[in-house]
């Protein structure tokens, strides 16, 4: 098992950094091709909610993020250190009045892309945990 | 790749051009440019996001946002959009029951036309 840990400043500008981090090390795991649009928009989400979750209680505290090649999956987990609650995914009713609260979008977007999440919320922050398929043996063993 | 920005009316309809990366770090400069075109009495947007090459839930939000003003006015917001990977997020969110998503701005200036 490979593991990349990357922690950064909980800037806006940052989570551009940390979707190409993680698209380029999903392709090394093997992350199939067309998988890796979905990788870099469920880590820029899973980031983009750690930051705005520091910026309110934290704003000092980096957020964590763990990319992980584990037994033929690519596994990602962002942590943050802000306090949370539960969570649910919201999405629009058929009826057009509704207007969706965004809140929980970043939340619904990872549901619908990850192969396997796990949204772990707490008084300490929230760990995401979401994975993919990747090839047993990566670009990286060629 | 960052954010570029540009508008353009043509008869009641104000275009709208958005290329490169809208995210957390870029969509403030949307909703900005969103919130001064209604400010200024634009009240039928088209956002042409066909040079757009990502898109999450925070350039949602600036959309939605924009929506939300421009239906105070008895306005719209319309999206032109054939990106299979910025539509997809539509479809996940279920924000293609409220954007009227359109092919090409030549379609969705026929329908603006249709609608007035």
């Amino acid at each position: 098992m490979a593991t990349v840990e990357l922690t950064f400043s909980a800037l806006p500008a940052h989570v551009r950094t940390a979707r190409l981090v993680a698209t380029a090390i999903a392709r090394r795991t093997g992350v199939a091709e067309e998988i890796l649009d979905e990788v870099r928009l469920a880590v820029g989400e899973a980031c983009s909610r750690a930051v705005e979750a520091h910026r309110l209680h934290c704003p000092g505290e980096p957020v964590r993020i763990e990319l992980r090649d584990d037994a033929g999956r690519f596994e990602v987990t962002v942590t943050d250190a802000a306090p949370s609650e539960d969570v649910t995914p919201q999405v629009p009713e058929a009826d057009n009045s509704f207007m969706p609260e965004m809140d929980n979008l970043g939340i619904a977007v990872i549901a619908g892309l990850a192969d396997d999440v796990e949204v772990l919320p707490g008084p300490k922050g929230m760990r995401i945990r979401m994975s993919w398929p990747a090839s047993p043996n990566g670009v990286a063993a060629l | 790749m960052d954010l570029k920005l540009d508008h353009h009316s043509e008869d009641n309809l104000t275009i709208v051009d958005v290329e490169g990366e809208i995210d957390v770090y870029t969509a403030p400069r949307l909703r900005e440019l969103l919130i001064d075109l209604v400010n200024k009495g634009n009240f039928h947007l088209l956002v042409n996001m066909e040079k757009v090459d990502f898109l999450d839930s925070t350039g949602l939000g600036v959309l939605v946002g924009g929506l939300k003003r421009v239906r105070a006015h008895d306005g719209s917001l319309e999206l032109v959009c054939t990106q299979e990977r910025i539509l997809k997020i539509f479809r996940i969110t279920g924000l293609t029951k409220v954007f009227g998503i359109y092919a090409s701005v030549e379609e969705a200036k026929e329908a603006h036309g249709r609608d007035k």
